[in-house]
């Protein structure tokens, strides 16, 4: 790593955004909490633009209230307006618990939501046993990752209880898909240990098919899950920048708690946190920590697993060997993407994210091959993303939906990863982690590598 | 059914108990879920298909990202409008104010695009830090020698529509900047038109047959010149009379353009918007010329829905869209197809949309405005609608619920305006409702 990391984007304004805002990751958290409603604190844009981009890559029913502020609550304070929600969302969804997020116009209009809740509170009685948190999230600060970990550390500071020193383990996978929730909570399930999750997207974010239409859909960190939280034995998190982004360029720095720091602070929990676990050696080290955590050892299934993994990686190395690569997207995402991607034996040219902590660097080092030189670009918009793609003419790009442009431009593929996914089907079963998810991640790479030589060939052949 | 205290007044039946005036054309109840956005988004999607121009948002990272190509409008010419320029705000300008950094963004994307024209959109914390937005605009006006229009579209002051009236506003100060290009007989601007799916362009070849011609699109293809010019037509042709007609009122007053509402959705409504045309002009040989693309529009089209019709006889739909003018089309377009209406809701009619709406369906149906998920999941369900129309937030109830699905939304990739339009509708429709997977979604359906 030589190259100076890049961190001023060419235009002062931001050109085709590689982020979004933090209410959008805060109520993609809050819908992981079974009977949970979000509500953005905020106009009502904010709130159904989020609906929409969520519905648009989980294809689910995604309801969030909004407190609809008008140019009064703006001049007088949303006070009033939040209330009404809290009260309209209790009486219509019969919620079990309430996530509010706040928008750059409620903290700038200095909103004192914890206030608020308390009048609340003792004006609607009746809505006592629904449990309420809320996070601090203006969207001029971190981006939506930020935004998912500030909902989880006001889940875990909010909503968590203490219980008795317990076996269980506490799972804090972040921004990941539901079909990632399920592969991780296999795991343990299949460890005979039980995990809870903060929060559970597994279900909530992709339910079957219903016969009656559900207000809320089913699935979530249980109440009693939370109610016990506290007793559990460690927790494991995902990420390393996490929401640190949130302080990156705030004008009075602020203490930022991750959300296992919100576990010891709150329990005096002892855990772990690990980088995302793409590809084999992320996934080796995250099995290692199991083991360590609850004392047994994983089962021959997943042995076998990596067995097949292995053997895929023989079967089609060269044809991803040197393949020069972007990766583009959340950090920790990214950061998880360049492991995998540096093990198989593909040059990451470009690596880019939208997000401002400073950790991003520091991060990739140890992940990138002492022989790769890539550019890193920090708090990058796709414009940027698309001027460096130009003068590097890469082979492939790995990322979501929205450098598609740049992949159609540049005639490469585009392997379609994270969130979001607008236009294809099933971007909430794409799995990432563990073996199986690199087992699919890399076939999905090198048949794309492969169909392109193909189709750029002058021969129809009909075998590799 | 269960509708929030304050909504009830917004719920009609027509027929015997729609007696009622549906309440209407206010802001959103807080708590009630409501598919609509905010004035913001009512501008940004006006203003968005011209192409020319240059699009920046004044805010943080949230308004731009959400609306990044958010509309399938298309050009035949620029496609400056398809990127997506912000401001970015952070914490920084939030406390120490973003006027310096609206300046720099938008001196050098005027440098760099040379747009024709560039629109400057206000959001919520603007409004509230109290960057003084019109001035950098005049400013940047002077220095680079082009249009810079402040769009004051704080997305808490109002509703969509009052974003609509926003936009309106800022078209309405290029209106007649353009006095010296002269416009033949028979000029007409077609207003409201997005050109979704290329849907313009099926109309200005519909009405360039007739031997009428098109002096600008607002906004559909949209292109800054045209605009200026728009005062010298002889007719506005209006049709999402809910975002444009503000646009024709104010022309009408300041340059004396009449206009007429239309719309373009549907065998009926399609040919009045060509009749209507031909008889505003009082031209004889306009009205045969459409008589004639009219009749050999329908030689093949007729037996081509009656094939459908055959099929979806019976079907019962709800339909649920930004605007109700829309939603009147669509009753008489799934009419023509055996499709009737039980449940027809948008988020932004008036009282006339809602009165005609009463008058158009039949006994029973619901008629609802700015309703959401709980209670759309409702009327399905009491009515037993076989097939939902409405936009991507609709969708996933419909298909939770074991609905087919037709998207008429911002972004749809099928034109279904015009007669080419109408055989698409009866397509989709006819696609969703016929489909083998409703087999599995049956009550029941679950394997034994």
């Amino acid at each position: 790593m030589t190259k100076p990391l890049i961190e001023t984007k060419a235009f002062t304004a931001t050109r085709n955004a590689c982020k979004l805002c933090a209410p959008l990751g805060a109520s993609m958290a809050f819908k992981g909490i079974q009977g949970c409603v979000p509500i953005i604190h905020g106009s009502q844009g904010c709130s159904t633009y989020v609906r929409r981009y969520l519905i648009s890559h989980f294809k689910e029913p995604v309801d969030i209230a909004s407190s609809n502020f008008s140019e009064e609550s703006t001049i007088f304070g949303g006070g009033p307006n939040l209330k009404k929600t809290l009260e309209n969302v209790g009486n219509q969804y019969k919620p079990v618990s309430i996530g509010i997020s706040t928008t750059c116009l409620s903290e700038t209009i200095g909103d004192d939501v914890p206030h608020i809740l308390k009048e609340f509170r003792n004006e609607i009685p009746e809505l006592a046993s629904v449990g309420i948190a809320h996070a601090a999230t203006p969207s001029y600060c971190g981006t939506h990752v930020d935004g998912f970990h500030q909902a989880v550390v006001s889940i875990i500071n909010q909503l968590a209880g203490t219980a008795e020193k317990n076996e269980k383990i506490v799972l804090l996978p972040g921004l990941l898909s539901p079909a990632d929730y399920r592969y991780l909570k296999e795991i343990f399930d299949d460890l005979g240990i039980e995990a809870t999750f903060v929060p559970d997207l597994s279900e909530t974010l992709d339910n079957p098919h219903w016969d009656e239409y559900k207000r809320i859909p089913d699935g979530g960190t249980t109440p009693e899950e939370l109610m016990q939280l506290g007793g559990a034995k460690c927790y494991l998190q995902f990420g390393e920048v996490l929401n640190s982004g949130m302080v990156a360029n705030a004008v009075k720095k602020k203490n930022i708690n991750t959300p296992g720091a919100a576990l010891e602070n709150k329990f005096g929990m002892p855990g772990a946190t690990i980088g995302l676990p793409f590809g084999i050696n992320a996934t080796d080290r995250m099995f290692e920590i199991i083991e360590k955590m609850t004392g047994k050892t994983i089962s021959e299934k997943y042995e076998k697993e990596r067995g097949r993994l292995v053997d895929a990686y023989t079967d089609g190395h060269k044809y991803v060997f040197g393949k020069r690569a972007v990766i583009y997207g959340e950090e920790d995402f990214v950061i998880g993407l360049t492991e995998f991607l540096t093990e198989i034996g593909v040059e990451p040219v470009i690596i880019a994210s939208g997000g401002e902590s400073n950790h991003f660097r520091d991060a990739l080092k140890s992940r990138i091959h002492s022989k790769h030189d890539p550019h890193i670009m920090k708090g990058a918009d796709f414009e940027d993303i698309a001027e460096v793609c130009r003068q590097v003419k890469p082979d492939i790009m790995i990322g979501h939906s929205k450098g598609y442009y740049i992949a159609r431009e540049l005639e490469i593929p585009l392997i379609r990863v994270g969130f979001p996914i607008h236009d294809r089907l099933g971007g909430q079963r794409v799995l990432h982690v563990g073996y199986e998810g690199a087992h699919r991640l890399f076939e999905n790479i090198a048949n794309a590598l492969i169909e392109y030589k193909q189709e750029h060939s002058p021969v129809g052949y009909k075998y590799m | 059914m269960d509708i929030i205290k304050e909504r009830r007044n917004q719920v009609v039946k027509a027929g015997a108990e729609g007696t009622l005036a549906l309440a209407c054309e206010k802001k959103s109840t807080a708590g009630s879920v409501s598919q609509r956005a905010c004035v913001f988004c009512g501008s940004r999607v006006v203003l968005y298909p011209i192409t020319d121009a240059l699009h920046l948002i004044h805010g943080p990272i949230g308004c731009a990202a959400y609306t990044w190509d958010i509309r399938g409008s298309l050009s035949s010419g620029k496609e400056i409008y398809r990127l997506s320029f912000t401001t970015d705000l952070h914490e920084k300008e939030v406390v120490f104010g973003g006027e310096k950094k609206l300046y720099q963004a938008l001196v050098e994307l005027i440098d760099k695009h040379e747009p024709k024209a560039a629109f400057v959109y206000s959001t919520c914390i603007v409004g509230v830090i109290g960057d003084d937005v019109e001035a950098i605009c005049r400013k940047v006006s002077a220095e680079k020698g082009i249009d810079v229009l402040p769009v004051m579209s704080e997305g808490f002051n109002g509703t969509k529509k009052d974003g609509y009236k926003v936009a309106c506003e800022a078209l309405d100060k290029l209106v007649g900047t353009d006095n010296i290009s002269e416009v033949p007989d028979y000029s007409i601007n077609i207003l409201g038109d997005f050109n979704l799916a290329g849907e313009l362009w099926i109309l200005t070849e519909y009405y360039k047959k007739m031997g009428v011609n098109i002096n600008a699109t607002i906004t559909g293809d949209g292109r800054v010149d045209d605009i200026r010019k728009a005062h010298k037509a002889g007719l506005n042709v209006v049709q999402c009379s809910g975002s444009m007609m503000h646009l024709a009122k104010l022309m009408k007053e300041k340059y004396d353009v009449p206009f007429m509402k239309v719309s373009y959705f549907g065998i009926e409504d399609m040919s009045d918007a060509l009749y209507e045309v031909a008889r505003f002009f009082k031209s004889d040989e306009l009205f045969a010329k459409a008589k004639e693309l009219v009749k050999s529009e329908l030689h093949d089209l007729i037996p081509a829905l009656q094939k459908y019709r055959e099929e979806l006889e019976g079907k019962k739909a709800a339909i649920y869209v930004g605007g109700a003018f829309k939603a009147i089309s669509l009753v008489k377009a799934l009419r023509l197809i055996g499709v009737k209406t039980v449940v027809v809701g948008s988020q932004t009619g008036n009282k006339e949309d809602y009165e005609q709406l009463k008058e158009l369906c039949d006994e029973g149906t619901i008629i609802v405005d700015d309703s959401n998920p709980n209670e759309l999941s409702q009327f399905v369900k009491e009515t037993n609608s076989d097939i939902f129309i409405g936009g991507v937030k609709e969708r996933p109830i419909a298909h939770k619920m074991g609905l087919g699905f037709c998207d008429h939304n911002h972004e749809r990739k099928e034109p279904l305006a015009g007669y080419e339009g109408m055989l698409n509708f009866a397509k989709e429709i006819y696609a969703t409702a016929m489909s083998p997977v409703w087999q599995f979604t049956r009550k029941g359906a679950k394997r034994q």
